[in-house]
């Protein structure tokens, strides 16, 4: 039985198209489409419920002691109010999930998971925190709206005063408020422009969504649906946990060497990925140049051998043409070289090219 | 929800307007292509193919996902309209004007719809799907 966010009226009232995702009902796209609505984001501003996202809290004297061990990146040196992406891998160096954890204070961390490994992810957190943390499950209690577009600040501005919104991208304030509902504003999304998430109690989260689509009405915000976050968060590049990795994908495989400190002196996965240096994989860009889409799990070829498969594919609106990312032999491929996918059973062309697809221009 | 009342439908939501009994032209409904979404791919048959009463002839590719086209008759395709190779979103702007193929030298059909039927047919579609 499929759950639903606060939101899940507000959705229907406005013609959005339910559709299941990792446990719960959500818009797929809104009257307005897919394309439309991830042109929004890229040109003016769109507003995202993302309130299927879970929220853990761990706290205590030797938070950052377990966050190094239990995470591949480093949390020793943060500012009250950081974040810090990581994934979190099993001892073979496969991911368990990839997650983003803020520092709230110096025993005081917010982590935020996928909607899809919620349960894994504090069942495994919790049976591998030792010595004084604690970690509680607070995703139920908690509301999330992504508002990510160029014009996302000058909407946010009409409802929160400027000491609530951080001024660097991966800081969040704690405390704040917008609209007069208390709420975390955090500049960090998954669209690849700029834009905020907004953490509020669960009850608040219609009050700040209608805030927040009535201060862009003028500016042209919509809301977008899960659609758009993907075709979005793919021309930027990003990866998505069950894509680009899982349980069978270590992170060194999948271009997040950034997020992985080799210098640690332990952390879970460690072992696994220095044996299996240097890794046998690589997460490579294609660019579709033949007739179709190529989506996740399509087999690729160069020169009629096998180098690999697709992990996510669509149709990429802002740049015009089908994209796909892929995770290939390592040095198989260079940018330039043409390669060619099994598209239910036809082959169509496409052209690797480097990562990100898009870049927003700053 | 658009239907027009001149044409025929079939239950894979394509719709069919007969030039007298042998020539018909085949378009996909409004119904369609509001479930597949915005397309960016078609692919069609070409002028002298052979299509069959209720196998998919065609292909329609949206930012979602690729669905299959059936032919609602048996004939010999006249023309496909090269239009929509390049601009998809046509159907979507206008489903009852951008048509898909011209079919002739019709030899038989599926079981087809009055738009009544298919109204009907799509509401209880709807109602499965809420």
């Amino acid at each position: 039985m499929e759950k639903k966010t606060p939101l899940y009226e507000v959705h229907a009232a406005m013609g959005g198209k339910i559709v299941p995702f990792a446990g719960w009902l959500l818009p797929v796209q809104y009257e307005t489409g897919v394309i439309q609505e991830h042109m929004a984001v890229r040109t003016k501003c769109g507003l995202f419920d993302v309130s299927h996202m879970g929220e853990i809290l761990l706290a205590g004297p030797d938070s950052v002691k377990n966050l190094n061990r239990i995470l591949t990146n480093d949390y020793t040196v943060m500012e009250d109010g950081q974040a810090r992406y990581s994934p979190m891998c099993y001892e073979n160096g496969g991911c368990v999930d990839d997650l983003i954890v803020y520092r709230r204070g110096e025993n005081d961390y917010f982590i935020v998971v996928n909607a899809a490994n919620k349960d894994k992810d504090f069942q495994w957190i919790k049976e591998h925190l030792t010595g004084d943390v604690t970690c509680r499950d607070i995703s139920d209690e908690i509301g999330q709206i992504a508002l990510q577009g160029p014009l996302a600040e000058t909407v946010l501005r009409k409802i929160c005063a400027e000491k609530f919104i951080p001024e660097k991208y991966y800081h969040a304030v704690f405390h704040a408020e917008a609209g007069g509902i208390p709420c975390t504003v955090s500049r960090t999304g998954y669209t690849g422009e700029d834009g905020f998430e907004l953490y509020c109690a669960a009850e608040d989260t219609v009050n700040l969504w209608n805030c927040l689509m009535e201060a862009g009405k003028e500016n042209g915000i919509i809301p977008c649906g899960l659609g758009a976050r993907d075709t979005l968060r793919l021309e930027a590049a990003m990866p998505l946990y069950g894509h680009e990795m899982d349980s069978t994908v270590s992170p060194l495989e999948t271009g997040l060497s950034f997020a992985v400190k080799m210098k640690k002196e332990d952390f879970i996965g460690k072992q696994a990925m220095e044996k299996a240096d240097p890794p046998k994989r690589e997460r490579t860009g294609l660019k579709v140049t033949g007739r179709g889409i190529v989506r996740e799990k399509s087999e690729l070829k160069k020169d009629g051998k096998t180098v690999g498969y697709t992990t996510s594919g669509t149709h990429a609106p802002f740049l015009g043409y089908p994209i796909a990312m892929a995770l290939t032999e390592r040095g198989a491929l260079k940018p330039g070289d043409r390669v060619s996918a099994d598209v239910r059973g036809r082959e169509v062309e496409c052209e690797v090219v480097p990562l990100p697809f898009y870049r927003r221009k700053k | 929800m658009n239907i027009p009342k001149n044409l025929k439908y079939t239950k894979s939501h394509e719709w069919v307007k007969f030039d007298g009994e042998t020539t018909a032209t085949v378009g996909l409904t409004d119904y369609a292509q509001s479930e597949l979404g915005d397309l960016v791919f078609v692919n069609l048959p070409e002028a002298g193919d052979t299509v069959t009463a209720g196998e998919a002839f065609s292909d329609v590719e949206s930012v979602k996902a690729v669905s299959d086209v059936y032919a609602p008759v048996t004939g010999t395709v006249d023309e496909a309209n090269a239009e929509l190779l390049d601009a998809p979103e046509k159907i979507n702007a206008d489903p009852y004007e951008a048509w898909l193929v011209k079919i002739e030298d019709i030899t038989s059909m599926e079981e087809l719809l009055t738009a009544e039927e298919y109204e009907k047919f799509v509401e209880e579609e709807k109602a499965q799907k809420h």
